[in-house]
């Protein structure tokens, strides 16, 4: 039975289900809702209709609703709550609940099922949803009792934000939604199996600090972590105090400004040159809140193999899980960071990062200037005029790395991206998410063509609310990233990367939504000021960008620093044109 | 598992190495629906090796006791564990390849038997200190519990007889307790 604590607030009235579950998000502190109502979930959609506390946002698409869900969470740092139907209503949240498990991010689904009587008979719209997400999830729960219910909202909501974050999905039987039930709401969490480790063990920060003593050349590697827990000032503290470079896993771009010099900007596949060497001949390498994936390591036995290594996670599971490392420490970052940054002393680095400074003039990150309008113009373009104050979704492919690239990242919780998984239409519906998140900054949502074309329903949504998003596609009519590997890896075969898109402008301004095109490099400025001066609703823009450009730098897949590639076109400015090779070996002193 | 139809000169050594890549992992995990699977599908979905797993109630209504034996190096092992311990309806986890352990396993064996080699077959149950729980013309059927090795002995001793079928539980484990200064 149910080992409710002392209820907090009782309400002596019997209530429906539907009626106790409302109240609960309410008692959560829940303000948006991103849903779609169904046969199985009416009864919630009624108890919902009473209730102005919390906004619903009607999405167009449930996978919709679900990154909209992870934008709100990434961009405010509460949950992010979703609502759908059973069956089909609940199997179009599978992306994004495995998106926000692979990325960390907390959001609670609730999903309609039939009647209990009626599970695994196959009744309409029935779907064994808790099954399903059962290996994508943190934790579910299916409600069988009507008396579990607020003990089960208050347990799913804990898990999801506590500890490493992640969803979690509720599933509620239509009949059970039906039954009575007094309303208590519990005051606490007890889950026996479940107690997250917040400090760090003292002891190994020690250790910890005793290894950074004796290291000539650290270096930071940062990851999502830092964000999740808050922790960029710390981080920032502890970079200053120890004179230690920085840099950045996607997820982590914005936990550190770009623009401090210790900065080396994005690591892995297509980080910086000079981050990716720096890592390579590092010899105490710190991780904060990374995981060590592979797109980050490349060929993990020759990633920073002869550094000594320390890593601080609240996961231990994601601690020695790819890298074995020499001194692990579970824990939130932001605890930890502050004890190491009491017991860690300066250290003497200037050869150190006078070297990295020398390397990031020799191997900037550059692109071809020519006559062509390029991805990577219209982003450096939009950091320059935001100033890195905007919050940017992006989506996944080509744009997804230059913008990772060539915006200079300053703010938290500035730069939200499907990571993990890698979800292509992403960003529109997050971005949304986002916008209600109601963020300090503009919201800015750049996609691909092809991205894109996958939720652009939602763009029916944001009219609909007049959020004020710059919705931005970078339209090379190619799938770019594919393109860009079958062009380096597979003989120039582009088998069906070429894809085909309607006039986005006019299909944008079918949905009622301001639009207009820029194909021309003296119009980028120009364009990018226009939307971001619009501020009535959102605003789309499509850049017609060169068909055929590759993201560099670039490890291919597996592979390690030595086999780098850098861009291997003539670039501007003519200064630093020198050094065109496509491959270069590495050579460091001491 | 360590049959002993490899040669056997070099025994000592490799068996060693290979009895340190198994390891009987004891679980306390929430009596919830699903929480099994949960346990199971993890296995699966990582890639583990499963060499057995049990489950039954314990004393306290709520919660379960699992029983998982498993093999892989040093690492993967430190990752099941982690990941066992990560999941929420775990409430303990102990590997307990490194601790004083009791460890029994429960078999029903089926063997054909004749009115001249039920006697024999009865004599080797004897041994084994087993049971007969059925007997038929053409059969008989033992049960016989032990360590892992007890149970495979008493098989490899009832083949020649013709073994009909086979039922064994996986095994089930309990760290010893400390017995006081000697």
């Amino acid at each position: 039975m149910v080992s409710a604590k002392s209820p907090e607030r009782t309400h002596a009235k019997l209530m429906t289900g539907a009626e106790i579950f409302v109240r609960s998000l309410v008692e959560e502190g829940v303000e948006v809702v991103f849903g779609y109502p169904g046969g199985a979930v009416i009864g919630i959609y009624d108890a919902l209709h009473d209730i102005t506390d919390i906004k619903h946002i009607l999405t167009r698409h449930e996978q919709g609703a679900t990154h909209a869900a992870e934008g709100y969470a990434k961009a405010s740092g509460k949950p992010g709550v979703v609502l759908v139907t059973s069956g089909p209503g609940a199997t179009n949240t599978v992306t994004g609940i495995a998106d926000a498990y692979m990325d960390s991010v907390p959001i609670v689904v609730f999903t309609g099922q039939v009647a209990l009587q009626m599970i695994g008979n196959d009744a309409f719209q029935e779907a064994d949803i808790v099954g399903i997400t059962r290996p994508i999830t943190k934790h579910n729960f299916l409600v069988k009792d009507v008396r579990d219910l607020t003990r089960i909202v208050k347990e799913a909501f804990f898990v999801a934000t506590t500890g490493r974050p992640g969803p979690v999905l509720v599933d509620l039987p239509k009949d059970v939604m039906a039954q009575k039930a007094v309303f208590e709401y519990p005051r606490s969490v007890s889950l026996r199996g479940y107690q997250p480790t917040v400090e760090g063990n003292t002891k190994q920060i020690k250790k910890a600090a005793e290894l950074i003593a004796g290291a000539k050349r650290p270096v930071l590697y940062v990851g999502g972590g830092v964000i999740n827990s808050g922790a960029s000032k710390e981080l920032r503290t502890l970079a200053e105090k120890l004179h230690c470079p920085v840099t950045t896993t996607l997820h982590g771009l914005g936990a550190f400004p770009e623009g401090n010099a210790l900065s080396m900007g994005m690591l892995g596949m297509h980080g910086s040159w000079y981050s990716n060497v720096a890592v390579s001949y590092c010899d105490v390498l710190i991780a904060v809140g990374a995981r060590f994936d592979d797109r980050v390591t490349g060929k993990v036995e020759a990633f920073a193999a002869d550094a000594k290594k320390i890593h601080i996670d609240i996961d231990p599971a994601a601690i020695s899980k790819n890298v074995v490392v020499d001194v692990p420490i579970v824990g939130d970052v932001k605890h930890v960071l502050r004890v190491l940054t009491e017991l860690a002393g300066p250290l003497d680095t200037k050869d150190w990062l006078a070297t990295i400074a020398q390397w990031k003039v020799e191997h900037p990150l550059r692109y071809k200037h020519d006559e062509a309008l390029r991805a990577q113009h219209v982003i450096q373009t939009l950091g320059d005029l935001t100033g890195g104050d905007a919050v940017v979704v992006t989506d996944v492919g080509q744009h997804q790395m230059w913008s990772a690239q060539f915006y200079r990242w300053k703010h938290p919780r500035t730069h939200i991206t499907s990571g993990g998984l890698g979800t292509m239409g992403f960003s529109l519906p997050a971005s949304m998410g986002a916008a209600f998140a109601n963020p300090k900054y503009p919201v800015v949502s750049i996609s691909g063509d092809g991205g894109f074309q996958m939720n652009v329903q939602e763009l029916a949504t944001i009219v609909q609310h007049r959020l004020p998003i710059k919705i931005f596609v970078i339209n090379n009519g190619f799938l770019g990233m594919v393109r860009q590997w079958q062009e380096l890896f597979w003989r120039k075969r582009y088998s069906h990367v070429d894809i085909s898109a309607p006039d986005f402008v006019r299909l944008a301004e079918a949905y009622g939504c301001k639009a207009f095109r820029v194909t021309d490099p003296s119009d980028v400025e120009k364009g990018i000021k226009t939307a971001l001066a619009h501020n009535k609703g959102p605003v789309f823009v499509e850049f017609i960008v060169a068909r055929e450009d590759n993201v560099y730098q670039m490890i291919p897949a597996g592979q390690t620093v030595n086999e780098i590639m850098d861009n291997p076109d003539p670039v501007q400015p003519p200064d630093d044109g020198s050094s065109k090779k496509s491959r270069t070996m590495v050579h460091v002193k001491g | 598992m360590a049959h002993s139809t490899s040669s056997a000169a070099s025994t000592a050594k490799p068996a060693a190495e290979q009895y340190g890549k198994y390891h009987t992992i004891a679980l306390l995990v929430e009596n919830h629906f699903g929480a099994f699977n949960r346990i199971a599908g993890l296995f699966a979905a990582k890639g583990y090796n499963i060499d057995s797993m049990t489950v039954g109630p314990t004393e306290e209504p709520d919660i379960s006791r699992m029983t998982i034996v498993t093999h892989g190096d040093d690492q993967i092992i430190e990752q099941i564990v982690k990941q066992l311990n990560k999941l929420i309806d775990t409430i303990k986890v102990v590997d307990l390849t490194f601790e004083p352990f009791v460890e029994r396993e429960l078999v029903l064996v089926k063997v054909q038997s004749t009115a001249s080699t039920r006697a024999e077959i009865m004599q080797i149950s004897e041994i084994f200190r087993a049971k007969v729980v059925d007997i038929s013309p053409k059969t008989l059927t033992l049960e016989a519990t032990g360590s892992q090795q007890k149970v495979d002995a008493i098989i490899n001793m009832l083949k020649p007889f013709g073994i009909k079928e086979i039922s064994r539980t996986g095994r089930v484990a309990l760290k010893r307790e400390f017995q006081g200064e000697v």
